[in-house]
Formats: C-alpha cells, structure tokens, sequence
C-alpha cells in the first residue's frame, strides 16, 4: 500500500500545526465561530448533537495494521472506546472533546494518517472498490490513479471553497462495488480499442435529496491526462454550481440543469486551455505510485479449498469471501453487523484485533467498505479457519455479508444534528427480526439501506429496500423504498407509499420480503423480483 | 457614468509588487468594457472573468471581491487572468481571511484589501506554513511531483 515520503509527511505535519493554531485563535477570539467553523471542517470536525464528532480520512479505504492498529488506540483514548465505519470508507468518533483535537491530529500524522477534508465544501476522501488488486474481475488495481487524486486534490488552491462538498470514486472493474455512479465524480479505468488504458469519466451522480445517477461525460480520458480533466471538470463546477440555495450546489443540479452535452462542452472548452498549462504530474508519479501497490508476494502451490467440516465456518466461507486472482488465495469481509448491533461500530479491541490479524493474515493491510464492514484482501485459503475462528470469538465472525441484516445506517438522529429520526434502532430491530424468524437464511442477497434524514448519508436511495427516516408533525417516520442499487446496475429506488412509525417499518420489511419470497422465481434476487414484478404486488401487501 | 467601486490605496494591506499602485477607483466588469479609457476593473463572484480577456493590456489593476469569504468563484477568477497572461494587480478585496490568503497567493493574487485588518504575525505564519505544494499553478512553485522527479 502506499506510504508517504518526506513530501506528504511534512504537508500532513503543517496541517496538523495549521489547525492547532487555527483552533488557538479561535480560543483567543481573533476568528468568530461562523470562521471557524469551515476550517474545523476541513479537518473532519463536526459538531453534532452530544459533542464534537471526528471522521479520519482512509484513502480509498486502505489501511496499514499499524494504522489500524492507532484507530483502536484513539478510540480508547478520546472516545468511549469505539469508532464507527462509514459509508466514505472512513471513520468517525463521536465522542470527541474540541481541544483533544490537535493531539488526535498529531497522534493519526504520526502513522501517516489525518482527517483533511473530511467535510467541508472542497474535494472529500476519494473512495475505491475493496477488493482492489485482488478481485480477479478487475482491469487494473484502481487505487493508484485514487492516490493521485488524492494528492492533487489535497489542500486544492483553487477548490477549497466550492459551491458544495464533492466525492469522487475510482474503480477498474466492471462490477461496480464503489457506487461509482452515484458520485459527484465516478471514473472507470478502462481501456480503448487500442488497449490503452485511460479513463471513463461519469459526473452528476448523487443521492441526498435529489438523488441522480451520473451520465458518462467522456468515454476516454488518457491516462496522462488524467489530473487535467479532473481540474477542468471542478473548473466548470466552481464557476457555475448554484451557490444560491444549498440544496441544489450539488454538481449534479449543474450538470441537469445544463444537459450533459453541454456540461461535456464547457469542461472540453476548459480542457483544452488546461492542456496548454502543463499542470499534469509527470507519468513517473503514477508510476511511483504503482510501485506501493504491487502485488504483495503471493505463495504459490498452495491449497485452492480447506477442510468443511465445521457447519459455521462453511457457512461464514460461503457468505463472507470472495473469489481472488491468484490461486490459493481469497478476499474475506469481516460484517461489523452483529445480530442486533449497531452497523459499523467497532470497538477499540476489535479494532485492535483486526490490525493483528490483518498482519498476520492478509501482508498487514486490510480495508474499509462503504457498506461499513472491514475487508482483509489476501488471505490464504488454507488459513481460513484459524482466521475465522479468531474473528469468531471476537464477535467478528457473522456470516451476513449482503444479506438482510448486513445493514447500511447513518448515525441518525442518536448523534447527528441533521438527522429528522434514528436509524440504528430500526437496524437493530429489522437484524434482531430477520434473525428470529429466519428468514434472512433463505432471502439472499438483499442489501438494505436507512439513513435518518434526506441527505441520504445511509443510501438509502441505492438500497435493494431503502428505509428513510423522516419528521413528520413531530413523530419519527420512515418511508419505505424499493428497487435501489449502488451497483454497475444502479438504479433508484421508488417509494412504496405513506410511511410507518418505528414499529410499522420492521413490519412493512418483513411484508415486502414476504412478497419477494412467494413471487421469486430460481436464482431471482429480491431486486430481480422487484424489477420483474414491478411496484404493484409489494403496495398490495404493504396497504391492501 | 459607472458607478465607482473599488478599495483605495490606504486599504490595501498585503501587495508583493514594486510597480506603483493605482489610485484610481475600479468599475464593473461591463462598465469597464464599455469604457475604454479604464484601468481598473472589479469582478464580482458572478462575473465572467473571461470577459476581460480581449482588454489585458490596458488593466492595470483586477480587484477580485469577496462579499464571503465562503464564495470560491473568485479563486478560478484569478488563475483565468493569470493563465492567460495577465500581469498586472489581482487584489483579493472583501472578506480576506488569514487562512484564505495562502491559497489566494497560489491563485495569483498579489495584493489584498481585507474588510478587516489582518494580524502581521498570522499572515506571516500563513504564508510561511506549506513548505512545498502539490499541484502546478502559475505561481512557479515546482509541485511536489516534479520536485520527486527531478
């Protein structure tokens, strides 16, 4: 994985020296708190509605055992002894006190880590497919062209005061397990008919509360082209995004607004007198960088199966792993959704565990998913069960990965200030329901999404079943949806009809998934079903 | 008559520039477009910067306005100007932050008029603070990438 030199180092360091005195001034009343408040930001600090939240910034959702290792570490020591996954492949500590804040910042610079642009208005941790460099459907290992991302879009001169926040994804597969449409940016390494690798650029995807699936910008961006097309695509953005009203800064409100044919037509415009300034890093950056991400050395002749016996452990094998490039290795999801907790919490043992084991087991590196669970990429079939068995023991061994109870949830309105109501309650009782009655074994695949207001951070518009938490006249409501997905078939899904209290929603899951049980035909995912059956049986059963 | 705008010479705080500064007030963008005896010219953040592409060499002084400091759009104004090879006074004028001017100066400003004075002490610490950059601009700091590279 990729490890900073002295460059990256030393800009880290005078982030972290920047906010300590930027959070000085702010003691000593030379800025007010409305200044303050987009610096603080841009070094992932929230304040929420219980205290300050932090979210550290996992590029493209990598993560060295030693830094995962400093996760548990921070979590014990200025938090209450857990952190949480998100949906950016990041984390968050909810419990943080505004002057511990410099010293966490220096703790995570010393494992080259930070929480830069975390939030704010500017260019956000850029996120990747999680089995990058292992699954063996991918074209190249995506993650390289996200570090350059990264580093050209880290302290930005021009785009650290944009219309909006901005998220961009980088894949190199045709399965999409990033969102990648549903990104302010999703770019695809693909080739061309040449076999050249470049990439395809799709912009104005999103979800919050005008949700829209980005259209294909341009086809082909070469490689050596790659930073330039990017800065001229933020060009345009800057420029023209609506700063007008909030909710329509998006660049997805621009790019509808204009068309995409005329959106691709300014920023070819900018391109091109972009070319002429020489701004692009030199193809030896890109190949630096590939040299951090490198197969690791992967034994061969080793065993392609393991010993079955064990019902748990096949089951967990079935349902956790998948398939790898090289023989005799596979990629393994460790579900931080336990029956009935809170999905992406972590505790800072299991946390610490995870660093150990990622070590030991998987050339000491694991990553983040944004459905909040931890990936350990390269794991050697024949270790599998002793793997399992320690993750087991530590409440880390839950065969769900993409089932029912594998849930995505925001915070909700359990922490955030935005939230209109709670999600994980709800993704705590649906777990504990679906477990009970069983069902969740003979469902499949079936991804659900909730998140506790319309800004969408749980995707619950992408979900296969999407749950969004409303206020209405004072009282939590949830609206159901189905028919979403995040993934190379992203689609949007479509409310049901009027909404349920907390209780009713558990209900109406259940309901729906009864409809897809006694309509589902061989092989049919419960989205399959939806598509092919449509809307009208599943609002029969919900309000018939 | 346009309107006459602008910040005059005992505002301006901050100026990495040896030519004498213009003492003459600034006017809009389609003011000074109509007006060919003007040198001074304020772009406001809805303003083409583009616009005034056709008129460089008789701009002396841009002054680029933040009505909030949370408004970028002057920022892509700035390295237009500079990227098409204007160089004369880019003054940042407006709500002009400490923490802003670091990344204004990347910009390619080169002067600044803040509503409120700016602390000596802070602004040479902002200034002082990034010791290499990552991305290319026309200021002709080398980014790091080509300081990796030779």
């Amino acid at each position: 994985m990729y490890r900073y030199d002295q460059y990256d180092q030393a800009m880290v360091d005078a982030r972290v020296a920047e906010f300590r005195d930027q959070a000085q001034r702010r003691i000593d009343g030379k800025i007010t708190e409305d200044q303050f408040k987009p610096l603080r930001l841009m070094n992932g600090l929230y304040l929420q509605l219980h205290a300050y939240m932090l979210r550290v910034a996992v590029p493209y959702g990598t993560l060295s055992g030693a830094q995962m290792h400093m996760l548990g570490d921070i979590a014990d020591k200025y938090d209450r002894g857990y952190g949480h996954f998100t949906t950016r492949q990041n984390i968050q500590y909810n419990w943080i006190k505004l002057e511990d804040a410099g010293d966490i910042l220096a703790d995570l610079a010393s494992v080259e880590m930070h929480a830069i642009q975390t939030s704010g208005n500017c260019i956000r941790n850029i996120s990747s497919d999680h089995y990058a460099g292992a699954a063996a459907d991918e074209l190249v290992d995506p993650r390289p062209y996200a570090e350059l991302l990264r580093q050209w879009s880290s302290f930005h001169p021009e785009f650290s005061y944009l219309p909006r926040k901005f998220k961009i994804a980088v894949i190199a597969s045709k399965r999409d397990r990033a969102a990648m449409r549903l990104h302010d940016i999703g770019i695809e390494i693909v080739r061309n008919a040449d076999g050249e690798p470049g990439a395809a650029f799709y912009v104005g995807g999103g979800m919050g509360r005008t949700p829209m699936i980005g259209p294909l910008i341009r086809d082909f961006v070469p490689l050596d082209e790659l930073v330039t097309y990017s800065e001229a695509c933020l060009r345009v953005y800057n420029r023209y995004g609506r700063r007008d009203n909030k909710y329509k800064a998006r660049i997805k409100i621009l790019v509808h607004e204009l068309g995409k044919d005329e959106y691709a037509r300014q920023v070819d415009e900018e391109f091109a007198h972009l070319l002429s300034q020489n701004i692009e890093p030199p193809l030896a950056e890109l190949e630096r960088i590939k040299t951090y991400f490198a197969d690791p050395a992967f034994k061969t002749g080793l065993p392609t199966d393991t010993d079955r016996l064990d019902p748990d452990f096949a089951l967990w094998m079935d349902r956790n792993c998948h398939a790898h490039k090289q023989p005799g290795y596979i990629s393994v999801t460790i579900s931080l959704k336990p029956i009935g907790g809170i999905p992406g919490d972590a505790s800072a043992d299991q946390i610490r565990l995870m660093a150990a084991l990622a070590k030991e087991y998987s050339f000491d590196e694991c990553r983040v998913t944004h459905a909040q669970n931890i990936v350990f990429a390269h794991v050697e079939i024949g270790r599998l069960h002793e793997l399992w068995q320690q993750l087991d023991a530590a409440g880390l061994g839950t065969p769900n990965l993409d089932r029912i109870d594998d849930i995505i949830a925001c915070p909700g309105l359990d922490y955030c200030s935005l939230a209109n109501a709670r999600s994980i309650p709800v993704a705590q009782k649906i777990s504990e329901r679906f477990a009970v009655n069983g069902k969740s074994e003979v469902i499949g695949e079936l991804k659900l999404k909730i998140s506790g207001c319309i800004n969408a951070c749980g995707h619950h518009h992408a979900g296969h079943i999407g749950i969004l938490g409303v206020d209405k006249k004072g009282l939590e409501n949830y609206q159901l949806l189905l028919g979403g997905s995040e993934a190379e078939d992203t689609s949007l899904g479509k409310i049901t009809g009027p909404g349920f209290d907390e209780a009713g929603i558990v209900d109406a899951v259940e309901k729906a998934t009864d409809v897809y049980l006694a309509k589902r035909t061989e092989g049919e995912r419960f989205l399959d079903t939806y598509r092919r059956i449509g809307m009208e049986p599943f609002k029969e059963a919900l309000y018939g | 008559m346009a309107e006459s705008l602008g910040t005059g010479a005992d505002t301006v705080q901050l100026r990495f520039r040896d030519d004498r500064q213009v003492d003459h007030p600034a006017v809009t963008v389609d003011a000074f477009i109509d007006q060919s005896n003007a040198t001074a010219v304020r772009i406001e953040p809805g303003d083409d910067a583009r616009l005034l592409l056709g008129h460089l060499d008789r701009i002396a002084l841009v002054e680029v306005n933040f009505p909030g400091f949370g408004d970028g759009r002057g920022y892509s104004a700035a390295r237009i100007l500079r990227e098409a090879g204007y160089t004369g006074e880019i003054r940042a004028v407006g709500e002009v932050l400490v923490d802003q001017i670091a990344a204004m100066r990347r910009c390619g400003f080169d002067a600044f008029a803040p509503d409120t004075p700016l602390d000596e002490a802070d602004v040479a610490a902002a200034f002082n603070r990034w010791p290499e950059v990552y991305q290319a601009t026309t200021d002709g700091r080398v980014p790091i990438w080509n300081l990796r590279h030779g």
